[in-house]
C-alpha cells in the first residue's frame, strides 16, 4: 500500500512518460498483478492506486539482463533466474505493457 | 570439542476457529472497514471442525504421528486426504480443541483478566483435569474460582473493555483490559499475550510430560515468539519465559525473551547451544506459543478459492537442549550461519551467507547435509495466496547456489531438490514454521541413522517493524553425536605438569 503512495508521488513528481516500474516478484500471478497496479490501477481496490489509471511500464528484472552490470546480475540475480519459472513472470508481466 | 545436544522437542496445535474469525487481524480489519462484509458472511461455512483438523495430513506431521517423507506420498489437496485412525496424541505432540485452550488461557491468567462463563468454566474443568499434560498444571484450581455471569461478559465486550473469547459461536468468556488508559496493557494486547503465554505452556508441558526432562531440571528458557508484553513504559520489557516456566513448576529455572520475527527460534536455539556448551546452564529449553492475530491471515483467498479456513491452528514448541550426553544429536556450534548486516538482502547474498558460508567453516558441501528445514510452511495455505512453496523455493535456492558454487551439475538442481527438501508442514504462524518443526524428526531420524545430518535454518523479515530494511537469517547443523564427551581438564594429569615445571624452573636456578 505505502508502495503505492510512493509510486504515485513519484509521477507526481517526475511524469508518468518519466517512469518505468521494475519488478523482481518471484512469481507470475503476483508479479502480473503488480504490473496491473501500476499500470491500469490496483485490481483488489486496497490501494491509493485503486481506479487510478498511470499507464506505467512494468518489466522484470530478468527481462533487463543486458541492460545490467554482468557481475552485478550474477552476484545479485542469477540464483534466483536458475530457480524461478522466469517465461511465466516475464509473459505475465509483458500482457499488461501492451 | 565437547558440542551441546538436542534432547527432546515436543509441539502444540491448538485449533481455533472462532479465534480466527474474533481475532485474526484479516478479520478484525475486515470488520472495521465493513462489518457486512462478502468474506465475513462467507468464512464461517469455511470453518473446520476439530476432526477436520486433527485429521488433516500437515497437522498428523506436525505432532509427530506421520513423517513429512509419508506426507510426500499424500496426493494433494491434503485438506480431502483426511488421516483415519490417528488421534490429537502425538509422538512429539498434541492437537488441542478451542475450548480446552480457554480453559488453559484463565489458568495462566496470573492477574484475573480472564473471565469464564460458569457453565463453559464447569465442563472445560473437567476436561483439563482429566487431560494427562493440562490436567499436572497446578494453577488447574483457577476454575474452580471467579466465574462469570454471561450479561457481565456481554456487557464487558459490548463497552469495549474486554476481547471476547467464543467457543462454537457461542460467547463463553472475556479478556480484559489490564488497564484503562495503557494501550500496552489494553484488552487487545492481554488477548494476544495470554494466548502466546497459554500456548507456549501448553508446548512446555508437553515436552515435560514426553521426554525425561524433569521441570525442576530446568536452569534457563528462551522465549522467543513474536508478541510483546509489558506497560506503556516498557512495551516488550518480558519476560513470556520465566510466566511460562513458573505455570510448569520450573522452579529453578530463570529465563529471557528473544526477538528477531520468524528467524527468532534459530537465533534463541544458538543462544542456548552455547549456554550449554560453555557450561553455564546444563538444561534449557527454548520455546514459544503461537500468534491469534495471524489466523486466517489468507482466509479471504482460502474462501474465494472455495477452500478450508485452514489457518485455524495456533502453533507452539518446546525443545531441550543440553551438556554433551555422547549419544543424542549435536549442534555444531563451530558452523552456525548468521546473515551479516552487511551481508546484502538478495536472495543469493542471504542464502550464501546463511547456507554456504557455515558449510565452509565446517568443511562440509552442500550435498553433504541430507536435509534443510527452512521456512517449512505448508504449501496448501500459501499457493492460493499467492506466495508460491515456500519450502520448495528454499530448496530451489538452496540447490541453485550448489550449482554456482559448482558442487552439483545444473541438470541435478531438482534432483537435489528432491533428496535435501520435504514438504512443509507448518502452520502459517510467523515464527513457529521457520526450521524447528523438523527438530523433532530430525532427532528420530538421526538416531535411527536415517540421516546423519541436517540443517534448520530461521528467516526473518526485520523490515515489518519499521526500523530497518535488513533482513536476518540464521542456521545451524544439528548431527549424529560423535559418541564421545570430552570430559575436560584431567586434575592429575595438570599437577603432573605443575610440577615437572617447577622442578625445570627449580634446576635454572640452582644452575645460577
Amino acid at each position: 500500500m505505502e508502495n503505492q503512495a510512493r509510486i504515485m508521488d513519484f509521477t507526481e513528481k517526475y511524469g508518468n512518460e518519466n517512469l518505468i516500474v521494475v519488478l523482481g516478484g518471484g512469481e507470475a500471478e503476483a508479479s502480473g498483478l503488480a504490473a496491473e497496479t501500476v499500470s491500469t490501477g490496483d485490481p483488489t481496490f486496497a490501494g491509493p492506486l485503486a481506479g487510478v489509471s498511470l499507464g506505467l511500464k512494468a518489466y522484470h528484472i530478468f527481462e533487463l539482463k543486458d541492460m545490467v552490470d554482468a557481475s552485478v546480475y550474477d552476484e545479485q540475480i542469477s540464483m534466483m533466474e536458475m530457480v524461478l519459472d522466469v517465461d511465466a513472470i516475464v509473459q505475465e508481466i509483458k500482457t499488461y505493457r501492451k | 570439542m565437547n558440542f551441546p545436544v538436542i534432547k527432546g522437542a515436543a509441539y502444540g496445535l491448538i485449533q481455533a476457529a472462532d479465534m480466527l474469525v474474533h481475532h485474526g487481524t484479516t478479520q478484525t480489519m475486515e470488520r472495521t472497514k465493513d462489518a457486512k462484509s462478502e468474506h465475513l458472511k462467507k468464512l464461517p461455512e469455511h470453518l473446520r471442525s476439530f476432526e477436520q483438523a486433527v485429521g488433516y495430513p500437515p497437522n498428523q506431521v506436525y505432532i509427530g504421528n506421520m513423517t513429512p517423507d509419508e506426507l510426500i506420498n499424500v496426493p494433494r489437496p491434503w485438506y480431502e486426504q483426511p488421516v483415519l485412525g490417528l488421534s490429537r496424541d502425538g509422538k512429539y505432540g498434541e492437537i488441542m480443541p478451542e475450548d480446552e485452550f480457554i480453559g488453559l488461557m484463565k489458568m495462566v491468567d496470573a492477574f484475573e483478566l480472564v473471565i469464564l462463563e460458569e457453565q463453559f468454566q464447569l465442563g472445560v474443568k473437567e476436561k483439563i483435569v482429566a487431560h494427562p499434560v493440562l490436567g499436572a498444571i497446578k494453577d488447574v484450581v483457577k476454575l474452580d474460582k471467579n466465574p462469570g455471569k454471561a450479561e457481565e461478559i456481554q456487557n464487558l465486550v459490548d463497552n469495549h473493555v474486554a476481547q471476547p473469547m467464543y467457543f462454537e459461536g457461542k460467547l463463553v468468556g472475556c479478556v480484559k483490559r489490564a488497564h484503562e488508559f495503557d494501550e500496552a496493557l489494553s484488552n487487545h494486547v492481554m488477548y494476544e499475550n495470554l494466548v502466546s503465554k497459554a500456548s507456549a505452556a501448553f508446548a512446555l508441558q508437553l515436552l515435560l510430560n514426553k521426554t525425561k526432562l524433569k521441570a525442576e531440571e530446568v536452569e534457563y528458557i528462551i522465549e522467543c515468539s513474536e508478541e510483546a508484553c509489558g506497560d506503556m513504559n516498557q512495551r516488550g520489557g518480558g519476560n513470556f519465559a520465566k510466566s511460562i516456566g513458573e505455570m510448569c513448576g520450573c522452579v529453578n529455572a530463570t529465563g529471557s525473551d528473544t526477538r528477531s520475527f520468524c528467524a527468532a527460534p534459530a537465533h534463541a536455539l544458538v543462544e542456548a547451544a552455547a549456554l550449554a556448551q560453555s557450561g553455564i546452564y546444563k538444561n534449557i529449553v527454548v520455546l514459544a506459543g503461537g500468534a491469534s492475530t495471524k489466523l486466517g491471515m489468507n482466509s479471504k483467498n482460502h474462501v474465494e478459492k472455495g477452500m478450508p479456513a485452514f489457518e485455524d491452528m495456533l502453533g507452539a514448541f518446546a525443545i531441550h537442549i543440553g551438556e554433551n550426553d555422547g549419544f543424542s544429536p549435536m549442534i555444531r556450534t563451530d558452523g552456525v550461519g548468521r546473515h551479516k548486516i552487511g551481508s546484502g538482502s538478495s536472495p543469493q547474498a542471504v542464502m550464501t551467507a546463511i547456507v554456504a558460508d557455515p558449510l565452509d567453516k565446517i568443511g562440509y558441501k552442500i550435498l553433504d547435509v541430507d536435509r534443510y528445514a527452512a521456512e517449512l510452511q505448508n504449501p496448501e495455505i500459501t499457493e492460493p495466496a499467492g506466495a508460491g512453496d515456500v519450502p520448495l523455493a528454499n530448496y530451489k535456492m538452496i540447490s541453485a547456489l550448489g550449482v554456482k558454487r559448482g558442487e552439483l551439475a545444473k541438470t541435478d538442481l531438482q534432483k537435489a531438490v528432491d533428496n535435501f527438501g520435504m514438504p512443509g508442514f507448518a502452520p502459517t504462524q510467523g515464527h513457529i514454521p521457520s526450521g524447528v518443526p523438523f527438530v523433532g524428526h530430525a532427532l528420530e531420524m538421526i538416531l535411527s541413522g536415517k540421516i546423519s545430518r541436517t540443517m534448520i535454518i530461521g528467516k526473518g523479515s526485520l523490515f515489518l517493524g519499521r526500523m530497518t530494511n535488513l533482513f536476518d537469517g540464521v542456521s545451524f547443523i544439528i548431527e549424529k553425536n560423535s559418541g564421545t564427551v570430552d570430559t575436560g581438564f584431567n586434575k592429575q594429569e595438570i599437577r603432573v605438569m605443575i610440577a615437572e615445571a617447577m622442578r625445570d624452573f627449580a634446576k635454572t636456578l640452582g644452575e645460577k
